[in-house]
């Protein structure tokens, strides 16, 4: 059994159809890239995944349940958007985290945040973009999940940045997890992906393992993303 | 992270290739215990499961082997060892070859050429 079993999954907001009949499985162990435009529903699943949406068609199960308050225990869940408030200082939410989630390793937050040359006694109003990110990124990647789900996890931040917050999880990666990382910057990240799965229209367009896919069409992940969705310039 | 891929090919096949020049240019040396798959994966920033098939791979080609209770090591079969880096001075020959003649170069010229610059770029080999 899938770690990620998802079936026939519909969700429209209103009219819209966001996720269309959407089937995918997805394995523990792997860290899987979750490609597509703006607007094609990598955000949505991941919500629905993460246990914030439930209001959906179809079937979805996260080690074999419905994700809802209890899965959210085995899922660490990086959303696109800060939800942290600008009066708290890393120490802060490194104590909130602590109380909330039994798996938060508070030891593993404190090294990562060295690692990342952050202050844990400065406020988070007062930070830049990047440092914000990589604050996020401490608090989803210290907890001992086995869904990693990261939503755009390196959307505003330079190269350096970038290259910085990769390592990150390349060294915190437990081997046994499932990371999901969605992303529109393929080009950068698409070397840390065993799999690779593209999403379009809310439907999947391509699933398959990376090396598999550069070998197959001598192309890079990018360059294959860029083909598929060329002619729908107007996403 | 130090090293570039070309993300247009396998990965796992550009680390077999940089792994066995490591290995016949002495930087990993025969007999050695291989870093972990987890190391390797950091060290060069890509995926584990990549590493892991890399190694797996020239584990076949018995480029390396595994004892069971304390690790993977490098080959210690000197004639393995010669007979891959001639394989892969031969391969980077034949794609510098076409090079050389898709500009039109041909052999006395290339290697007049060669001779003069193997003595600019490689001060200790002057002489030779």
């Amino acid at each position: 059994m899938a770690l990620i079993e998802i079936s026939n999954l519909n969700k429209s907001y209103g009219s819209k159809l966001v996720l269309n009949d959407l089937s995918l499985n997805l394995e523990a162990g792997r860290i899987v890239g979750l490609l597509g435009p703006n607007g094609c529903g990598k955000s949505t699943l991941l919500k629905i995944l993460a246990g914030l949406i439930s209001a959906y068609d179809g079937a979805v199960l996260l080690d074999g349940h419905k994700p809802d308050i209890h899965t959210r225990a085995i899922v660490s869940y990086l959303p696109e958007r800060t939800y942290l408030s600008g009066w708290m200082r890393p120490v802060d939410a490194f104590d909130y985290f602590g109380d909330f989630y039994g798996d938060f390793d508070r030891v593993k937050a404190e090294d990562m945040l060295r690692f990342f040359n952050l202050d844990q006694k400065q406020q988070i109003k007062t930070m830049s973009k990047g440092m914000k990110e990589k604050l996020q990124l401490i608090l989803v990647m210290a907890r001992r999940a086995r869904v990693y789900l990261l939503d755009e996890p390196m959307g505003g931040v330079d190269p350096a940045a970038r290259s910085a917050i990769l390592d990150a999880v390349l060294k915190n990666y437990q081997d046994d997890a499932l990371m999901v990382l969605a992303t529109h910057l393929i080009y950068d990240v698409e070397k840390i992906f065993d799999e690779a799965v593209l999403l379009g229209f809310g439907q999947l367009v391509m699933q398959g393992e990376t090396d598999q896919l550069r070998q197959q069409y001598g192309k890079s992940i990018d360059e294959i993303f860029r083909e598929v969705f060329r002619c729908s310039v107007s996403w | 992270m130090s090293y570039e891929f070309d993300n247009h090919a396998p990965i796992y096949l550009q680390l077999i290739e940089l792994f066995n020049q490591k290995i016949v240019n002495g930087s990993w040396t025969a007999g050695d215990r291989v870093a972990s798959v987890r190391e390797l994966a950091l060290e060069f920033g890509v995926n584990p499961n990549t590493v892991q098939r890399a190694l797996a791979e020239m584990e076949r080609e018995g480029m390396m082997y595994t004892e069971r209770t304390s690790g993977r090591f490098i080959t210690q079969d000197q004639q393995l060892i010669s007979d891959t880096r001639q394989q892969l001075a031969e391969e980077k020959i034949d794609q510098f070859i076409n090079q050389m003649q898709g500009l039109g170069l041909g052999r006395d010229e290339l290697k007049q050429l060669i001779d003069r610059k193997w003595g600019k770029n490689n001060g200790a080999d002057r002489n030779q």
